[in-house]
């Protein structure tokens, strides 16, 4: 094995709660309705192509991408749609969603159900995007971009190593764990395709440390392929950030406001290379993915294949229900995530986990004064000196905020999980960039 | 009823209590070898030191600012110890108490509390104490292991207070006499303030704040090691006692004041890179003082001139920020 790799500034040393590592990956089962977003991905909402009343099968387009940063998004389930409204989502606002009432589990016919693997890519370039495209495949590690613009490198850019970002380092969450350790083969045949569209032979899957299992199916699968390699990684937080993996991988960095293709990059999650894998080898789209169910609070945590639309209510009602130390419910990371607003909202495909938190780990302390101890500037993986966009945001002094770099923060909640004081630095950041925004 | 709040939703347990805690642990093993050495009278000069610094915060804070109770943060005890720590044991006890007023209500309360003042709080006491008393700040009572009680303990020198003597006409056998050995240097037997003469015992005091990662290696290291490298150096090429670096770096306040007092978060730099210029810079000054100015021992001088200058370089030695242009 060669040598750990890790990125170079900052990071912490959160719990990991990997409660999960070892329950695998079962269906989640249909629920009586699920409500498809049309809006999963950054970019434009897709546009809605179904009505009240019509029969759809697991697989039909349901939206089609509108524009180039877009993407379709397919029914989950065979069923009639009852209803194309807007409903409030998991962040309390109201989106355009397709409700389909669950009649069946019948699938398109065009999607191959066989488990066996393909490993032959009989496909041109453009056959395989198109593909991708056509399965309305985004980056599904919680960015939600759309694959295939991730995936178009612009003219005159070289990009010479793919990264399968197998990382997964808020605590918790297994999806993408299992997911190698299940699926580990499809993946690296995932890997081989897009290798195969940008004309490299360098793929490189970067695990964590405390996956021992992954790495092990992994190393052993990609022995037998070429140009795809494990490298592990230390486990420290935020080590799966697409900038602090390709500098850990390649010891270079990403320019301040460009693309991981400038460093000559290209980060793909592992769940969503598995997508890759399914839509270009079995025709099936995206209207699956795995979801870690878990939480302090959570009295039966897993890990479950869940049909995107599912509400996170039902999920929760599988893991146990809502328990009495249940203090809030988050979707994705104790550190990223987002504070459920309505427990109904339902699963998307940037989904990749449904927390169950107590008081114990996610209560907010009690803010103190700022004791200039620098923990915060010393775990910032950027470089940047939180305390100082949080002391001018106090004081109200945009423009100064301005040659503190804060656009570059990758909101990574570092800065305001070590703070001893508890100021809720995160919150100055991202509050520092949205009045950057508006000013220009 | 479920709660909402923003990102993130963990936190560390680490909060300001807990390091000034941990920073009162550490530095317990000095005070155990200060009232080892220098008996009752040490442990009454820390006892009050202590007490002044929590009592004048508690009243000041209540009476005066009309804020909310910080004795319990532990901040105020820390100044206590520090500022005992660097006193000798014979101090008369009412100085102790002039010198927490000015270490916790003049250098910490009137900036506007913890994280605010620009000096470090427990040596602006002491040098308020060392400029007004300068007769009894510099009588040092000679250490005598396990003799508690024994009040009228002689009065000796200081190593550096030695070292500061010797010219060149002093003898070799004289100089041997006179200067303890490292042994002594490095356990705590030596003439100096109550919580300075162990090297031992604040080295202990360095290893569980590191574990505890409360503070990194970096000032201590470099403070240490830039006294080191100077004195060395003058030693490689003199041969003279004087700049004997491993005298330089085991006796005086410079364990003392590099562990636990020029990594006072507040009063150092923010940046890595700002920390060890600080550091070094304290170690210039350090050499300084000691070889070249009329006092044997600079480290309070050293720290408290650099931490005016810690505004300047927070301004001007800031982190590389990711993707910039290097």
């Amino acid at each position: 094995m060669t040598k750990i790799k890790t990125f170079p500034l900052g990071g912490i040393h959160p719990n990991k709660y990997k409660i999960t590592t070892d329950s695998p990956i079962t269906f989640a089962g249909l629920p009586e309705t699920v409500y498809i977003p049309v809006k999963q991905h950054i970019g434009a909402p897709a546009k809605i192509l179904v009505k009240p009343g019509d029969k759809v099968k697991v697989g039909t387009l349901l939206a089609d991408a509108d524009g180039i940063v877009s993407a379709d998004v397919h029914s989950s389930v065979s069923g009639e749609v009852l209803k194309v409204e807007a409903i409030e989502g998991e962040f309390g606002y109201v989106e355009d969603m397709i409700t389909i009432k669950v009649e069946g589990n019948e699938f398109e016919p065009s999607i191959d159900r066989s488990l066996d693997i393909d490993r032959e890519i009989p496909y041109t370039d453009e056959e395989i995007i198109a593909k991708i495209r056509e399965a309305g495949i985004v980056g599904m590690g919680g960015a939600g971009y759309p694959t295939p613009v991730k995936t178009s490198i612009p003219e005159g850019k070289k990009v010479d190593t793919l990264i399968l970002n197998g990382i997964e380092c808020e605590p918790f969450l297994t999806a993408d764990d299992r997911l190698m350790v299940e699926k580990g083969e499809q993946i690296v045949i995932g890997a081989k395709i897009l290798n195969k569209i940008l004309g490299i032979q360098n793929a490189i899957i970067a695990i964590d440390e405390n996956k021992p299992k992954a790495i092990e199916v992994l190393s052993k699968i990609t022995k037998t392929y070429v140009g795809v390699n494990v490298q592990v990684c230390a486990t420290k937080y935020p080590q799966g950030g697409e900038k602090q993996l390709i500098t850990a991988i390649t010891g270079r960095e990403v320019p301040s406001g460009k693309l991981p293709a400038d460093a000559g990059c290209l980060v793909q999650n592992v769940g969503t290379v598995f997508a890759i894998y399914e839509a270009v080898m079995k025709n099936k789209p995206l209207f699956e993915r795995v979801v870690t169910v878990s939480g302090d609070a959570c009295s039966h945590p897993a890990n479950y294949l869940v049909r995107i639309g599912t509400p996170a209510s039902y999920l929760l009602e599988k893991a146990g229900g809502i328990t009495p130390q249940t203090a809030q419910v988050v979707f994705g990371g104790p550190m990223m995530g987002t504070s459920a607003f309505n427990i109904n909202a339902p699963i998307t495909k940037i989904t990749s986990g449904l927390l169950l938190l107590s008081d114990k780990i996610s209560a907010k302390h009690h803010e103190e004064d700022c004791i200039r101890c620098g923990k915060c500037a010393e775990a910032c993986p950027m470089g940047l000196q939180p305390f100082l966009i949080g002391r001018l945001m106090r004081a109200n002094q945009i423009d100064e905020v301005k040659n503190c770099h804060v656009l570059d923060c990758i909101e990574c909640g570092c800065c305001a999980y070590i703070c001893p004081a508890h100021i809720p630095l995160l919150d100055y950041c991202k509050l520092a960039k949205i009045e950057l925004k508006k000013k220009k | 009823m479920l709660k909402i709040s923003t990102a993130p939703h963990m936190q560390t347990n680490q909060d300001t209590k807990s390091l000034m805690r941990d920073v009162v642990i550490a530095l317990l093993p000095a005070a155990l070898v200060g009232v080892l050495f220098f008996g009752i009278n040490a442990l009454l000069v820390i006892l009050t030191s202590v007490a002044a610094c929590a009592g004048f915060e508690y009243l000041f804070n209540r009476y005066c600012f009309h804020k909310e109770n910080t004795v319990t943060d532990f901040s105020a005890i820390v100044t206590g110890l520090l500022l005992a720590y660097n006193l000798p044991s014979s101090i008369p006890l009412w100085m102790v108490l002039v010198g927490a007023f000015m270490a916790v209500v003049v250098g910490k309360l009137c900036y506007g509390g913890l994280g605010k003042n620009i000096f470090n709080p427990a040596l602006v006491g002491r040098v308020f104490l060392f400029i007004s008393f300068p007769v009894q700040m510099t009588s040092w009572p000679k250490p005598e292991f396990l003799k508690f009680l024994d009040m009228d303990a002689q009065t000796g020198a200081t190593t550096l207070g030695i070292l500061k003597h010797i010219d060149g006409q002093t003898s070799a056998t004289y100089i041997n006499a006179k200067l303890p050995s490292y042994f002594d240097m490095f356990i705590g037997n030596i003439g100096g303030c109550i919580g300075e003469v162990s090297a031992l015992a604040l080295l202990l005091g360095l290893a569980y704040m590191l574990w505890r990662r409360v503070i990194t290696w970096h000032i201590p290291f470099y403070y240490i090691g830039t006294v080191f490298a100077i004195t060395g150096l003058m030693w490689l090429i003199t041969g003279d006692v004087r700049y004997d670096p491993l005298t330089h770096i085991l006796s005086g306040g410079l364990m003392l004041g590099a562990i636990f007092m020029a990594t006072d978060y507040t009063t150092s730099p923010m940046s890595k890179k700002g920390q060890i210029l600080f550091a070094v810079c304290c170690g210039i000054l350090t050499v300084i003082i000691r070889l070249y100015s009329a006092y044997p021992e600079g480290v309070s001088f050293a720290i408290l001139i650099m931490n005016a200058f810690v505004p300047l370089i927070d301004k001007y030695m800031q982190p590389r920020v990711y993707g910039q242009r290097r």
